[in-house]
């Protein structure tokens, strides 16, 4: 092979994915376009490749995960990475060890990437400009949940084409969540517009500043959206009653099988998990035909493995 | 700029290449060609239409991405990054004489690379190397069971291969 691959001279030059805000289109069309190639790993006999092998991936989780955390530990020694589980509650922390003598300590054993999950914004980004391996944000407070959001626009994408000119609609308790705000940025940076929708005490207060239309009636919504991302009431993180009731807001806010007759055909129905059946959604729309949820979880893997490839890349440039 | 080979010369390779794995190659065995990303497949792909016209049976073409397998992922490189593509092998790899086809063997690293995806694929009967342009300046132990055409050009200069499907024209120059 002696020829060159050329990609117009595109490189993934980031070590670290902290968010999707300040990632450009390309950029995040360069990730998608990589998990692809991942995606057969996970299909064939061998579910093993060897680009991460001698790598180790540290899963620094300060919050409950199981999706995203066994997500991570799989792509990662999918590539043949070794993985280290950290989790708060059986940790040091809880001597009083801080965020960042935690890492350190770990990287003083040698590690190399960094996926960390945190109830503090910003955490991730404090590690980046601390630590000397790459730092993956799995979560931190209300503010991204990147892999989450490039998931969802990989669902999206691999099933439509192209997510140009589609409308998505988010609904749920959008002030408390990171997995909103990074759907927001990979939707609306790949054309897609985006509305999000909920009870008024669930909405930001900062909405009229976001690339985002709002309503507060999933009804008036359902039958012009390709594509419906239903978010969970989070109940460990609603502080006093932004509700007067889980029924009242099921009422109005939940995907039944009767607003679901009313919505396209070909709608696409979302969750990014664990669902609160007969509270987002009815059973039969979890488990229905335009269900993705499940697609959602296996593509997860291809672009959690895609984005350790390239942060552990980009640090091998870098070095 | 210099062609090397032009497109007659190039299918006339091809053709060659075509008969001599035919007349290695026992009938009763199943061959299968395997080319690597991404001039290597369109290769392949020809390869197996000639080959199956001959052997009037069918002689599915794959085609292989080899980046995961590389050894330089780790190391800086000045060149572009090598972007990460799909994998498409749509047949059981298992007990078949799998013929891996390149454009130009050079160093060798690409064809390791090959071996150890294909590998991961199943087991093949066995593997055999087939390419258009055979370069001396191996790295690694390996050699072309079918080689097109073979040069001892410099180590600075590049060997470039155009084909129809992908560059417009069939031809190989040596810049």
């Amino acid at each position: 092979m002696a020829y060159i691959k050329k990609n117009k001279g595109f490189r993934w030059q980031h070590k670290h994915l902290l968010g999707l805000r300040e990632l450009s289109a390309e950029e995040i069309t360069y990730i998608l376009d990589t998990a692809q190639g991942f995606e057969q790993i996970s299909t064939r006999s061998v579910k093993k490749a060897p680009p991460l092998r001698g790598k180790v991936v540290v899963n620094l989780f300060f919050e409950d995960s199981t999706r995203t955390r066994n997500s991570f530990a799989l792509a990662a020694s999918r590539l043949s990475a070794d993985v280290i589980e950290f989790t708060q509650k059986t940790s040091s922390v809880s001597k009083g060890e801080t965020l960042l003598d935690t890492a350190r300590n770990l990287e003083a054993m040698g590690i190399d990437i960094v996926v960390i999950r945190h109830s503090a914004a910003g955490a991730p980004k404090f590690l980046s400009r601390n630590i000397n391996a790459c730092v993956v944000n799995a979560g931190d407070g209300y503010c991204e949940h990147p892999t989450q959001g490039l998931l969802d626009v990989y669902t999206i994408r691999k099933i439509k084409g192209s997510l140009e000119g589609l409308k998505i609609a988010i609904v749920g308790d959008i002030a408390h969540s990171r997995v909103a705000r990074s759907d927001m940025w990979a939707m609306t940076k790949l054309g897609a517009e985006v509305i999000f929708v909920g009870p008024p005490t669930l909405i930001p207060a900062e909405v009229g500043q976001l690339p985002v239309s709002v309503s507060y009636s999933l009804d008036e919504v359902i039958e012009k959206v390709d594509v419906i991302n239903m978010l969970r009431i989070q109940f460990e993180r609603l502080g006093g009653n932004p509700f007067p009731s889980i029924r009242e807001y099921s009422h109005y806010f939940g995907l039944t099988v009767d607003r679901m007759k009313r919505a396209k055909p070909d709608i696409l129905v979302m969750h990014p998990g664990p669902i609160n059946r007969g509270l987002e959604m009815e059973s039969e729309v979890a488990d229905g035909q335009n269900s993705v949820i499940l697609q959602q979880v296996t593509n997860g893997l291809a672009v959690r493995m895609a984005v350790l490839f390239l942060v552990n890349q980009a640090a091998a440039q870098i070095s | 700029m210099r062609v090397i080979l032009n497109s007659k010369q190039i299918k006339q390779i091809l053709d060659d290449l075509a008969s001599r794995i035919i007349s290695q190659t026992s009938r009763e065995l199943d061959i299968a060609t395997v080319g690597i990303r991404s001039r290597g497949e369109i290769l392949a792909q020809r390869l197996s239409s000639r080959l199956s016209r001959k052997l009037h049976k069918d002689v599915p073409s794959g085609t292989l991405d080899i980046t995961l397998y590389r050894d330089d992922l780790n190391s800086p490189q000045s060149t572009d990054q090598p972007q990460v593509r799909t994998t498409e092998i749509g047949f059981d790899v298992n007990d078949k004489i799998i013929i891996l086809v390149d454009d130009v063997l050079y160093t060798g690293r690409s064809t390791r690379a090959a071996m150890d995806a294909l590998i991961d694929l199943g087991r093949p009967k066995a593997i055999k190397l087939a390419v258009l342009v055979d370069r001396v300046g191996r790295e690694f132990p390996i050699q072309a069971d079918y080689a097109g055409y073979k040069t001892d050009i410099a180590p600075g200069k590049l060997v470039q291969v155009f084909l129809s499907e992908s560059d417009g024209k069939d031809e190989v120059v040596i810049e």
